[in-house]
């Protein structure tokens, strides 16, 4: 009991000190200067649209929630709805207290936003010109901030079945602030290193799905095997629900990011669906051949990473090229789980690396082949469209990423695992997260 | 005094059940089940992580019958829950010490009918 309270108060600890530290520096900072003497205009169909977007990429995490939990057993699934669930309440004050601001405020060589923006200060109905000049700053703050959420959701993957519902809040705060925000200022933010080198990531490959898989690699590696042998899933159903959700939320992801209503979200749009269709249909073969019958859950893991796969590219790539892509998705990720998992045995209990890592590198890679300015004059031509510097670009800003995520990731791991523990007891695990960490059973079994 | 337990394929179940009251048994407890035989279980694959032999689904049956009821009991089964293909399944008959009605306070012969 009294190592339990010690470790609460570890985190709201935390929390406060992160709370205290910002505020003191808000204080200090520079008023923002007031905006250009020719007020943007606010469009109200790209504004609807990205409201909406808002929205549907909010509902993925929910959606997640479903497809973990279905293939986790039954002992675990709500500790696992919980984590999803906290990711969104946690994420969600860190991002408007000062992780928007660290993310895609004014910048810092490159490397973070300041503070100017923490607590929202100036984050209001004013469209900022630099990142969506048609829509109220607030509507592309809430847009990004489902994205923050997201991301450190997915790392609940690899260290599902084992892992400190203390330790996960503390990590999910530490990486939000410390790994996400530094990651999406340089990709996406204003003068952010990346951004300015050149590198395509149209709605989050490198920031959401490389930073999340490299850090469920680091996660699975330094939280250790689980007791005993895996289970098979106790809820195929639900895991096949929440990747509908999955499929139907990421429309708001990735044409969302085209940040309007207009052709290139529709493009986005297309080339998403295209990409899923053709992955979740190659994993189902892979299966067919290797096994002899194909499955329900490879098909969605396929679709799933042909998700991520054409997340980076849906607005730089034809629909017709998205096929390549999401072909590619199929393959290199049924590789990744099925022969390099067993090859180095490190337990990933969901494939959040080998799906959203090994899918996330190709198709931050695969931008670099197939993009076409004639889709987005903003972008680039590949490496097939007569460019073969886009490739190298993209590589370099892959193996950045990777390292840099890897890396941190491992670091806050043996931080956390210092302060609280990161693995609950194997008695606890035995019996279950739901019993021992929230004090619930998801199922009854006698009325 | 015997108790007949009997493991059989979920899909009998209607026809084991029909049988048993044609032969006037009309107590009996029901439950699902999980086991395997020689032939084994199907193996199920996730993400290519094969598990050798799942258990199989069956049924179970338990009935407490008098001695004159072994008998046809056995054959009701039998006749209910054979396709002649592995895995039918089997019948299992036990000596039974007691046995008592709750509700009047019942014993032996008299409260199991």
């Amino acid at each position: 009991m009294t190592t339990s309270r010690f470790r609460l108060s570890l985190v709201a600890a935390g929390l406060a000190a992160m709370l205290m530290a910002v505020a003191a520096a808000a204080q200090d900072a520079p008023v923002p200067a007031s905006p250009p003497a020719a007020p943007a205009v606010v469009d109200t169909g790209d504004t609807a649209w990205m409201l909406a977007s808002a929205g549907l990429v909010l509902l993925m995490t929910p959606g997640l929630a479903l497809f973990y939990g279905g293939l986790v057993r039954r002992k675990n699934v709500l500790s696992i709805l919980m984590q999803c669930f906290m990711a969104m309440c946690l994420v969600t004050l860190q991002w408007i207290l000062f992780g928007y601001s660290l993310s895609f405020g004014p910048d810092v060589r490159g490397i973070i936003g300041n503070l100017d923006w923490a607590f929202l200060r100036g984050v209001g109905g004013e469209p900022n010109a630099d990142y969506a000049a048609t829509i109220p700053h607030s509507a592309f703050m809430a847009f990004q901030l489902k994205f923050a959420i997201i991301t450190p959701a997915l790392i609940i993957g690899a260290s599902a079945e084992r892992m400190r519902f203390s330790a996960f809040c503390l990590f999910t705060l530490l990486w939000a602030t410390l790994v996400y925000d530094p990651l999406a200022h340089w990709v996406w933010g204003a003068g952010g290193f990346l951004r300015r080198m050149g590198a395509l990531d149209f709605a989050g490959g490198t920031v959401v799905h490389i930073s999340a898989g490299m850090a469920a690699l680091a996660a699975a590696r330094r939280l250790g095997r689980r007791v005993g042998s895996a289970s098979p899933p106790h809820n195929l159903p639900l895991a096949i629900l929440g990747a509908g959700m999955l499929w139907f939320g990421w429309f708001g992801f990735n044409a969302g990011s085209a940040l309007g209503a207009n052709a290139l979200a529709a493009n986005a749009f297309v080339a998403t669906h295209v990409a899923t269709a053709a992955a979740g249909l190659t994993w189902a073969l892979l299966d067919w051949a290797r096994h002899g019958r194909p499955t329900t859950l490879g098909m969605i893991t396929g679709a799933v990473a042909g998700l991520v796969s054409i997340t980076p590219a849906c607005g730089f790539v034809t629909p017709m090229d998205a096929i390549w892509i999401g072909l590619g998705a199929g393959v290199i990720c049924f590789v990744s789980v099925t022969f390099v998992k067993a090859r180095f045995r490190y337990d990933d209990t969901l494939d959040a690396f080998g799906v959203h890592g090994a899918g996330g590198i190709w198709g931050a890679l695969a931008t670099g082949l197939w993009c076409q300015k004639a889709v987005n004059p903003a972008g680039a031509d590949g490496l097939f469209y007569g460019n073969p510097a886009q490739f190298l670009i993209q590589l370099k800003a892959t193996a950045v990423s990777a390292v840099f995520a890897l890396a941190a990731s491992y670091l806050l791991l043996k931080l956390v695992d210092r302060l609280v523990g990161l693995r609950v007891g194997q008695q606890e695990e035995r019996i279950g997260l739901d019993l021992t960490q929230h004090k619930e059973s998801a199922y009854t079994v006698l009325d | 005094m015997k108790y007949i337990v009997a493991i059989i394929q979920p899909d009998r179940l209607e026809q084991v059940l029909d049988s048993l009251t044609e032969k006037e048994v009309h107590l009996v407890t029901v439950s699902n089940v999980l086991g395997r035989g020689r032939q084994k279980g199907i193996g199920a694959v996730y993400r290519s992580h094969t598990e050798a032999g799942s258990l199989l689904r069956k049924v179970k049956l338990e009935i407490a019958v008098n001695e004159d009821f072994v008998r046809p009991t056995i054959d009701a089964i039998r006749d209910g829950a054979r396709t002649g293909a592995v895995g039918d399944g089997k019948v299992f008959v036990l000596d039974l010490d007691e046995c008592v009605r709750i509700r009047t306070g019942e014993t032996g012969g008299t409260a199991i009918g």
